[in-house]
């Protein structure tokens, strides 16, 4: 597989770190190398917010992405400006619908519009919307499958969160078929 | 045990507790301040003890008792703490006694950044105290080698009685990556007949730093620099990536290593005859790996303004043959311009 660098973006709160983590997690499971690298830096609670995840068949170089992401998960406004940009032609970016009313003005990306919160909120967690982000990456990008995501759920958030895997299940297939009805 | 997604500096500390280490000294620095949060957490926990200083002098000088106690002992910092350390590592090198120190660089001079640099090759390989000596410096490139040194790092600082200096940078400590502990046999380490042990137990030992008589001191200085003779013949490490038929040689440690390593698989793919070197003891230097009469040039690559590069000129003895290429004050390297730069250097090579 071509190296999948995927940016991950949004405020503190909407789980983007976590998004991150869970990729990278399940493709680890798969026998990839793996990194995932956060910003860090004087944030304020409920700030930015943004992680790269590296996949790839050879060893991570740079866990860093300045430029040429694969694809980027877009989660909220401010990070819209950042993140449209920072794809290369040919990539995808995933956007959150629900909290951003602009459209990508670009026509050598792949793009999808996820109303994630509205999604989440109707399976009836809206803490639901990070995951449901992932679906719709993993059904473009086929980063990893989402048996792996299922299966690294409990490695990131603990045994203990067991009892949210199939609510969890639930928003990785919504979606993965949000993105497909627009491929 | 399986493979595990850690954080670098969790990592580190989970490493460090693994090899025995049961006093941890500290003050929060980004972008360290996760490995002594880990350490608060996890040390209570196997008996040992965390102790957040007032100040980096402090602890530095906890882990200096600690360490004459003879204790298996960590200290953590960023750059501008390890620069406040100065003073008690000269002293504990001095007293001969054991300890491991981990600097998660990040950009200088003075306060600079919080973002990952390599500008401490200088402070800490070196020395950034007085005197004459040297420590021991291991140079992680992935998080996975981050933990092993740590394991070797409190085995070589009780085999040589000496402090020992684990390098890494900000990227390596704020990073995730797959981390497998694999209780890898450690060394045998000679026994602490020298250790401070309180009033009453047994014979009187001495740990001291001051020597009035200056040929006293410089016997002593003497012995120092035997056993630094034994550490460069029998601990140097480097390793050698695709330097067989090379004709041009990289020369990077740590996160610049792993970022070279990208540029020279896509340098091979155009077909230039490059490699890389990447010291993993940047004290011992691997001086023998650049005696190479094959090697046209020894392209240096560091994200700092070119330290490690005065090493390579010397082990090389040609300094027309050492270029280097560096990025400053937080920024990190992309494997896009070491390719770029790579090929200015080499021209026609093809």
């Amino acid at each position: 597989m071509e190296t999948q660098k995927i940016c991950f973006a949004g405020f503190g709160g909407q789980g983007v770190l976590s998004a991150g983590k869970l990729l990278t997690y399940a493709g680890m499971l798969e026998g990839k190398e793996v990194s995932w690298c956060p910003s860090y830096g004087p944030e304020m609670r409920g700030g930015t917010a943004n992680c790269a995840v590296v996949v790839s068949d050879e060893p991570v170089a740079s866990p860093v992405i300045t430029e040429n992401a694969t694809a980027a998960v877009i989660m909220n406004l401010p990070s819209f400006d950042k993140f449209v940009n920072i794809v290369k032609s040919g990539g995808t970016i995933i956007i959150n619908s629900s909290l951003i009313d602009k459209k990508v003005e670009r026509d050598d990306v792949k793009v999808i519009y996820v109303p994630a919160n509205e999604i989440a909120k109707e399976i009836g967690n809206p803490n639901l919307l990070n995951i449901i982000l992932i679906g719709a990456l993993i059904a473009i990008e086929k980063t990893v499958s989402e048996n792996s995501i299922i299966d690294a759920f409990t490695k990131v958030f603990g045994e203990n969160k067991a009892k949210f895997i199939p609510i969890n299940k639930e928003a990785i297939e919504k979606g993965i078929e949000c993105a497909k009805s627009q491929i | 045990m399986a493979k595990v997604l850690m954080k670098g500096n969790e990592a580190v500390g989970k490493a460090a507790i693994e090899a025995g280490c049961r006093y941890f000294f500290g003050y929060p620095i980004t972008p360290q301040s996760e490995l002594p949060e880990y350490m608060a957490r996890e040390l209570p926990k196997v008996g040992g003890v965390f102790v957040q200083s007032e100040s980096e002098i402090s602890a530095i000088n906890m882990v200096y008792g600690a360490a004459s106690a003879g204790a298996r002992v960590m200290t953590s910092s960023s750059s501008p703490g390890i620069a406040l350390k100065q003073e008690g590592i000269g002293y504990i090198t001095k007293a001969n006694r054991p300890a491991v120190i981990v600097n998660m660089m990040r950009g200088g001079p003075g306060l600079g950044t919080i973002q990952p640099s390599q500008a401490d090759y200088h402070m800490c390989v070196k020395g950034g105290s007085n005197g004459d000596y040297h420590n021991i410096v291991l140079a992680p490139s992935s998080i996975q080698e981050a933990v092993d040194m740590v394991i070797e790092a409190f085995d070589l600082a009780d085999i040589y009685l000496t402090p020992v200096i684990i390098l890494a940078d900000g990227l390596i400590g704020q990073m995730m990556e797959p981390v497998e502990f694999t209780n890898k046999k450690q060394r045998e380490i000679p026994k602490k007949d020298w250790a401070l042990v309180g009033k009453g137990k047994g014979e009187r030992h001495i740990t001291k730093n001051l020597d009035l008589n200056p040929l006293d001191l410089e016997r002593e200085n003497i012995e120092l620099f035997e056993k630094y003779k034994k550490i460069e013949e029998n601990e140097t490490q480097y390793e050698d990536y695709l330097m067989e038929d090379a004709e041009y040689a990289f020369v990077a440690y740590g996160t610049s290593a792993r970022i070279v390593k990208s540029a020279v698989r896509k340098l091979r793919e155009e077909g230039y005859k490059i490699g890389l070197i990447r010291p993993k003891t940047l004290w011992p230097f691997p001086k023998e790996a650049f005696k190479r009469n094959n090697i046209k040039k020894y392209i240096d690559i560091e994200m700092s303004m070119g330290q490690m590069v005065d090493d390579v000129k010397l082990a090389c003895e040609d300094v027309h043959k050492v270029v280097f290429y560096g990025r400053s004050g937080g920024v990190i390297l992309s494997s896009e311009e070491i390719v770029d730069f790579g090929k200015s250097i080499m021209g026609g090579a093809l």
